[in-house]
């Protein structure tokens, strides 16, 4: 799991330029792996992404609402709203924010067997 | 069947032997054979296709991770489950004793069966909230029988567990 998150770090740019200058002072002394430099525009990584929960006519509504309350520590209320417009609409934007948040969160509603996808903003 | 709470623990008493069999066969239920719908559903992907890196790198990372989650929480159930071995009278009623504590697990066994199994059947809305369906007509009507009934051991779970927060 720690692997996947380095991995999706790699993306941001201040973490990768200092991971790139950390092994450049390693990489003498040690034997390292080479870190590739994966390019991304800041507007790519500060661009804003949406949690999004489908329906899924198996998930049971209480169970639903459980699990926003626990994931994103939301009331009950509102994590009964978003329930309920997940069963109606088809789908409910749970959070907005970075995406490394969004894609944990994401993780996070897969373990409980919620159908949860990260989607750009716009 | 009765099912009330004593104190740490959630009992089921008077269970037929027909429920206790379909309990029984909970762990089984999460891992269908041939059934890629299943599997499918259990791991579904965690953004459009065209998110390539995210999709490969998840299935590379995470997909494993989920799968010892889940496998863990069968266990789990599993091992809560010997109690139906009921050796000495096999057609008897029987009892279940649930540890609030293996709630989080059984709430997680439970809809990984009731999802393996809905994949694997493709039932409908219509079918799902059916819940007046014999349970005797064909395998897929007792399916969709098990489909609900683990459904309402799931409500009665996270009734407990809200009762609990509660306290």
């Amino acid at each position: 799991m720690l692997t996947f998150f380095m991995s999706r770090l790699r993306r941001n740019k201040a973490v990768q330029d200092a991971a790139l200058s950390a092994a450049d002072v390693l990489r003498g002394a040690l034997e390292m792996p080479t870190i590739e430099k994966q390019e991304a525009t800041s507007e790519e990584v500060e661009m804003p992404w949406n949690v999004v929960v489908h329906n899924d006519p198996v998930n049971l509504m209480s169970y639903v609402t459980m699990v926003f309350q626990r994931v994103f520590g939301y009331p009950r209320e509102r994590a009964e709203k978003h329930m309920l417009e997940v069963h109606h609409n088809g789908r409910s934007i749970l959070w907005s924010g970075m995406r490394e948040r969004g894609e944990l969160y994401v993780q996070q509603l897969h373990g409980y067997l919620l159908l949860a996808t990260i989607e750009k903003v716009g | 069947m009765e099912i009330c709470r004593h104190n740490e623990n959630l009992e089921i008493r008077e269970l037929d032997p027909f429920l206790a069999e379909l309990l029984r066969q909970i762990p089984e239920s999460t891992q269908p054979k041939d059934s890629p719908g299943a599997e499918e559903r259990l791991f579904s992907p965690p953004a459009a296709p065209e998110e390539r890196v995210l999709c490969a790198e998840w299935k590379l990372y995470v997909i494993p991770e989920l799968r010892r989650l889940f496998q863990s929480a069968t266990e789990t159930v599993r091992d809560d489950l010997q109690q139906l071995r009921c050796t000495d009278k096999p057609f008897a009623n029987c009892a279940l004793r649930i540890p609030m504590a293996h709630a989080d697990a059984w709430l997680s066994a439970l809809n990984q069966a009731r999802l393996a199994i809905a994949a694997t059947y493709q039932f409908s809305d219509h079918e799902l909230c059916d819940h007046y369906r014999s349970p005797l007509g064909s395998r897929r009507d007792l399916s969709l029988f098990q489909v609900n009934f683990y459904g309402f051991l799931q409500e009665i779970i996270l009734r407990e567990m809200e009762g609990n927060a509660s306290q």
